[in-house]
């Protein structure tokens, strides 16, 4: 029987996968992915708990989540193919431009 | 009446601002006339106060606005005229006139001419708030302006540098004022301590209100508060201890010498003790404490002037003693008497003051009456009036000071202190002496200042006939004893001589008047021909000791300048360098050292930043649960 702290030990793997790809990733698009990963793991978790405890709220949370992050990708990818196109690069450790 | 009030007190304040908006200004004579002009102003609303006074013989009060009104407290600007007020205002008024006229001629080649008349009539605005005031707190407010502007004004030639002198060991008009000003602060403070303990035990600061309710409180209250204001009247009055500021204060410009150092301010603490006679009466300790150091002080300060050979100097001892001289009387209880004394005095030792002014300003700032005399050629009427003054003061008939001093001398008699009285009636024939011992060397004998190469020559016209109000006041002011002792007593208390001092009062005054002529008799004798220089009894201890005022000047200098001076040092070295601007200093540096730590935290690369942010919410995470698991 597979119960919520499955789910959430898969939630808990996901995030911490994502948490890793954020931290060591040079590319700004893997960095972008990394994130999704995250958000997703943080989907699970929610919908894992809203029916643990017979509450909708928390699916319809992860619904939310799911909107804005869509929305994120947009105006994000966006930003990232006018990075590249000026900076021909989407390698973070070429895009030093705000060292103090 | 309330208008004339109004004019009285404030025309020398238009006068200084007046004077003040031409400040930075190079010298006017207009700004002069035109002080002067507003003083005479002030001058005449004080006369005819001072008429009304004694035609109705009822006091004028005056509010002028709320200053404090909280809680129980209530401090109003109030004034009063009545017949003590009123004859201060017009001894002050009087004296500032003529002495603003005199200042025009005096300060002719100053290039702060202008600057001069705005602080003389500060001073003289600030004179009147002190008399006029209806309570203590006005009172202090212009003891503390005239502490102000007695600063500012013996610090007028502040540009001039440090000299050193055998009495003293650094003297200058900067250091001179501002030894002025930190003595009188040292007694300023037992003053206020004096006010608050009136106000505490009373609950007001009202002159009538104070003295309804002394009789209410417990003697050691009385006496503590007399004591304490009478600290405050020391130092303004420059008693001993306190008195080395007042001969010091001659650095500053003669005319403020005349109008602050001897007529005016100086007397604010003889005022205090007379206006607040209803406490000093209930205080015989106090009282008695008040006579004897005023009797002492007139001995001590006569005694530095026998020997002393700087012409304002002696004038200034001359004016500590004689302000002994109205302690005495005060201390005695004959206020009336002190405060007689008091307007005596101003008129003849202003006039002295400015007579020393022109021949200062004959000899070209030379002070030394060695180096004098046989001036009366040159200066008829200089000599016409330090001499009259001179007279006057020394107590020879019929002039105001014989009146006056004799009055006190006489009081001392029947009080039965004949410890005081031998010492006054000793002080009054040195008082002759040392008088004429100055006009003597001044204006006799050979002409000594020829060889330092000096062509004296009379003051202008005009300062000398702004004098003669002065000359003739030091004449006759005496002759107004009776009318005055009856003005004043419906205010103060009655002060009669016994049946037994009445029947001796002749023996008495000729007593007085024999030591005052055989004083000026001697003086006549050693130095009326000439100055013949007895090198023995230069060099004698006690000629010694009085020409350097019995060495209290070095031993202030001893005891407490320089340790004060050390400690400072230390104080500074060790306590400020090393704790108070350490601990400034380290915050400084540590704010600096962590932002050059930290600053390497920026690289500009956003991974880094990430891995930061990481860091921080990891931190944040075990904080959490460090602090659910521990409670």
């Amino acid at each position: 029987m597979i119960g919520l702290s499955h789910y959430l030990v898969v939630s808990a793997l996901l995030f911490s996968i994502g948490l890793m790809g954020v931290l060591r990733r040079r590319n700004l698009l893997m960095l972008f992915f990394a994130t999704e990963v995250m958000l997703n793991a943080v989907n699970i978790a929610f919908a894992a708990i809203s029916h643990f405890y017979n509450d909708l709220t928390g699916q319809m949370f992860a619904f939310f989540i799911i909107a804005i992050a869509a929305s994120e990708v947009a105006v994000g990818l966006g930003i990232l193919i006018v990075l590249y196109k000026k900076q021909g690069s989407l390698d973070l450790d070429e895009l030093t431009t705000m060292k103090g | 009446m309330e208008n004339l009030v109004y004019i009285a007190l404030f025309a020398p304040l238009v006068s200084s601002l007046f004077a003040g908006l031409f400040g930075m200004s190079p010298r006017q004579t207009f700004v002069g006339i035109v002080s002067s002009a507003l003083l005479f102003v002030s001058m005449s609303a004080s006369l005819m106060l001072a008429y009304h006074v004694y035609q109705t013989g009822a006091p004028i009060y005056v509010t002028m606005k709320e200053w404090i009104s909280m809680g129980d407290l209530f401090i109003p600007f109030g004034f009063v005229v009545d017949q003590v007020s009123v004859t201060m205002m017009g001894v002050v008024t009087v004296v500032s006139t003529v002495v603003h006229v005199y200042s025009i001629g005096y300060m002719d080649h100053d290039k702060s001419f202008n600057r001069f008349f705005s602080y003389l009539s500060a001073f003289v605005f600030s004179m009147m708030v002190l008399v006029m005031s209806d309570n203590f707190a006005g009172l202090f407010i212009g003891w503390e302006g005239v502490g102000v502007c007695s600063w500012l004004l013996i610090g007028f030639w502040y540009h001039k540098p440090d000299q050193s002198r055998e009495e003293n060991p650094s003297i200058s008009p900067s250091w001179a004022a501002n030894e002025a000003f930190i003595v009188n602060r040292i007694a300023d403070l037992g003053m206020l301590v004096g006010i608050f303990i009136l106000y505490w035990n009373v609950g007001s600061l009202q002159y009538s209100e104070v003295f309804a309710a002394l009789p209410q409180l417990s003697e050691i209250i009385l006496t503590t508060a007399a004591l304490a204001l009478f600290i405050g009247a020391m130092g303004k009055s420059a008693q001993f201890p306190l008195h080395t500021w007042l001969t010091d204060a001659m650095e500053g410009p003669t005319p403020v010498s005349a109008l602050i150092h001897a007529a005016t301010m100086v007397t604010a603490g003889v005022f205090l003790v007379i206006r607040a006679n209803p406490l000093f009466s209930m205080t015989p300790e106090v009282s008695f404490f008040i006579a004897a150091l005023g009797t002492f002080v007139a001995f001590f300060a006569a005694s530095m002037a026998l020997v002393n050979r700087d012409l304002k100097r002696i004038i200034a001892f001359s004016t500590l003693s004689q302000l002994g001289y109205m302690f005495a009387a005060a201390g005695l209880g004959a206020y009336w008497i002190a405060l007689f004394h008091l307007g005596a005095h101003a008129f003849f030792k202003a006039l002295l003051f400015l007579g020393a002014g022109n021949v200062m300003h004959a000899m070209h700032d030379e002070l030394d009456i060695f180096k004098m005399g046989g001036l009366k050629k040159q200066m008829k009427w200089t000599y016409i009036y330090m001499g009259l003054a001179s007279l006057a003061l020394a107590g020879i008939p019929p002039l105001a000071g014989f009146f006056s001093k004799d009055a006190i001398i006489e009081t001392a008699f029947n009080e039965g202190t004949l410890i005081l009285w031998i010492m006054l009636v000793v002080t009054a024939g040195m008082t002759a002496f040392y008088s004429f011992r100055q006009v003597f060397l001044t204006f006799h004998g050979d002409e000594r200042y020829k060889a330092f190469g000096i062509h004296p020559h009379e003051m202008y016209k005009f300062v000398l006939v702004a004098l003669s109000p002065l000359a003739i006041l030091a004449a006759i002011a005496g002759f107004f004893q009776g009318g005055f002792h009856d003005f004043v007593t419906r205010l103060l208390p009655e002060y009669q001589m016994s049946e037994h001092t009445h029947h001796l009062a002749l023996v008495l005054g000729a007593i007085v008047l024999t030591f005052a002529v055989g004083g000026i008799a001697l003086a006549y004798k050693k130095y009326a021909n000439g100055l013949k220089r007895d090198e023995k009894t230069e060099n004698g201890f006690l000629y010694k000791l009085l020409a350097n005022q019995y060495y209290i000047p070095h031993l202030y200098e001893e005891i407490i300048s320089k340790p004060y001076a050390m400690i400072s040092d230390l104080m500074w070295k060790s306590v400020d360098l090393k704790i108070v601007d350490a601990t400034v200093d380290g915050i400084a540096k540590f704010l600096y050292k962590s932002g050059d730590g930290t600053r390497k935290m920026q690289t500009g690369n956003l991974s880094n930043y990430l891995n930061w942010m990481a860091i921080g919410g990891i931190v944040l995470l075990v904080i959490a649960m460090l602090s659910a698991m521990l409670g």
